[in-house]
C-alpha cells in the first residue's frame, strides 16, 4: 500500500481542497481564472485583484455522485464576499436548482462581507442566502465544509447555518461576529481576540459540534472531509431531502428552546463541554476527534 | 498599483494545447501566476499587476532570469502580486510553468 501523507484541509489552498476532495480530475470549473472576472470595486480602490475573485466554482463527482462545488480562498482578503465572488456562489446554487445534482458543497473559509465593496457585498451575501434556500426547496441539499483559517463568520456564518449539514474540523471556526469584531465593539475585557484557547473554546469545531450546530466533526485532513461527505451523499441518495413542513419547524424550535435552557448559564466553551457530559474539562481540547465524538455520543 | 507588460523574444516554443494554469494566491507577500497559450510562437508576454509600485527594475531582472532559465515562448503570463519578494516570484513562476507544461 502506498503511504500517502494526509493533506491538511487547514493548510491547503481552495483549489487544492477541491482537487483532493472530489474524484481525481473530475472538477470542471465555471468562470475560470482566464476569463478574468475580477472585482471592479477593488480595482477602483487601487487594491490587488484575483483572477477568480477569491472563489473557485464548478461541477465534479464525489464517489461517483454528481455535485456542484464552491471553494473560498481564505488567503485572498480573508475569503470575504464581494460582488463577483457572491455572484459566483449564487450562480452556482441557482445552477443547482436547474441541474439537480446530488448536493451542492460549499467549502467556506470567509470572514463575511468584503467591506471594500460595501452595499454590493452585502447584497451579494443576501443573494447567496436566498439561493441556498431555493436550492433546498428544489430538493438539493447544501453541505458546508468548514476547516480553513478564516472559519465561517459574518454573513458566511449565516450561510453556513442555513446549510443542511455542517462538517467541521477542530481547527474550523463558526460564528456571527468574529473575535476581532467583538473585541473592537465591546472591548478586550469582553473578548480577547488574541487569547487563542478562548477563541477556539467559543467558536471552534469541538464546541460547535457539542452545541449540535456542526453535524460532523472530522480530522483536519481532506480525506476525512471526503469520506464523511461521501457517506452523506449516499444517505441523500437513499433518502432525498424532503420539503420542510410545519412539524419539522416546530420540532426544531423545540430543540432550540431546550438548548437555550440547557446552556442558559454557560459563559464559555468549558461550561458547554461540562453541560454536554464531558468530565475532564482540561482534556477536551486535547482529545483526538474520534474519542471526542465517542464521548459526546455516549453522553447524549 | 503599478501595471506593465514585458515581452521577450525567445525560442523554442512550448507544445501547444495546454489548458491555462493558475498558481499561488493573492495574499500579503504572495502572488498568483496565470499561464496561458499565446499565438505568437516566439514570444513570451508577461503582464505584471503589483501592489508595490517602484520596483520595475527588479521585476525586469527576475522575469528575464526566468525566461532565460526556462526558454519559454508561446505563452502569456499574467501576474497579480501583493508584495512578494523576488525569490518568491521566481519560485512561483517556475511552479506555474511546471504546472502548465504537465497539464493535459
Amino acid at each position: 500500500m502506498k503511504n500517502v501523507k494526509p493533506a491538511s484541509f487547514f493548510e491547503s489552498s481552495a483549489r487544492v481542497r477541491v482537487a483532493k476532495l472530489v474524484d481525481a480530475g473530475s472538477f470542471k470549473e465555471f468562470c475560470p481564472p482566464q476569463l478574468r472576472r475580477t472585482s471592479p470595486h477593488l480595482a477602483r480602490l487601487n487594491a490587488p485583484v484575483a483572477f477568480d475573485d477569491g472563489v473557485a466554482v464548478g461541477s465534479a463527482t464525489l464517489a461517483g455522485h454528481k455535485i456542484l462545488i464552491a471553494a473560498q480562498e481564505g488567503k485572498f482578503n480573508g475569503g470575504a464576499v464581494g460582488e463577483v465572488h457572491g455572484a459566483k456562489l449564487a450562480g452556482l446554487l441557482d445552477r443547482g436548482v436547474r441541474e439537480l445534482p446530488r448536493a451542492v458543497l460549499l467549502l467556506i473559509d470567509s470572514g463575511g462581507v468584503r467591506l471594500h465593496e460595501a452595499n454590493a457585498g452585502l447584497i451579494a451575501i443576501s443573494e447567496v442566502m436566498r439561493a441556498v434556500l431555493r436550492c433546498q426547496e428544489a430538493g438539493v441539499p447544501v453541505l458546508a465544509l468548514v476547516g480553513g483559517a478564516c472559519g465561517a463568520f459574518g454573513g458566511m456564518g449565516i450561510v453556513t447555518r442555513l446549510c443542511n449539514e455542517i462538517i467541521m474540523s477542530e481547527e474550523g471556526r463558526l460564528g456571527l461576529s468574529g473575535p476581532e469584531v467583538i473585541e473592537t465593539v465591546q472591548g478586550v475585557e469582553e473578548f480577547d481576540s488574541r487569547d487563542r484557547p478562548l477563541v477556539w473554546r467559543v467558536t471552534g469545531g469541538k464546541v460547535r459540534r457539542a452545541l449540535g450546530e456542526a453535524t460532523y466533526l472530522v480530522d483536519d485532513d481532506i480525506c476525512s472531509f471526503r469520506s464523511v461527505t461521501a457517506e452523506l451523499l449516499c444517505r441523500y441518495q437513499t433518502k432525498p431531502l424532503a420539503p420542510v413542513d410545519i412539524d419539522e419547524i416546530s420540532a426544531e424550535h423545540a430543540r432550540l428552546t431546550e438548548r437555550t435552557k440547557r446552556f442558559a448559564t454557560a459563559r464559555d466553551g468549558r461550561e458547554i463541554f461540562q453541560a454536554s457530559g464531558f468530565v475532564d474539562l482540561d482534556e477536551v481540547s486535547l482529545l483526538p476527534v474520534a474519542k471526542f465524538n465517542q464521548q459526546l455520543l455516549e453522553s447524549l | 498599483m503599478e501595471q506593465f507588460t514585458l515581452s521577450y523574444k525567445t525560442s523554442p516554443r512550448l507544445q501547444e494545447g495546454h489548458p491555462p494554469q493558475l498558481c499561488g494566491v493573492v495574499a500579503s507577500g504572495n502572488l498568483e501566476v496565470l499561464v496561458e497559450p499565446l499565438d505568437s510562437a516566439d514570444l513570451c508576454l508577461i503582464e505584471v499587476n503589483t501592489s508595490a509600485p517602484g520596483f520595475r527594475l527588479i521585476w525586469e531582472a527576475v522575469l528575464s532570469d526566468f525566461v532565460e532559465r526556462n526558454r519559454v515562448a508561446g505563452v502569456r503570463i499574467s501576474i497579480n502580486d501583493a508584495g512578494a519578494t523576488p525569490a518568491v516570484v521566481g519560485l512561483r513562476l517556475d511552479q506555474a510553468l511546471d504546472a502548465y507544461r504537465s497539464a493535459v
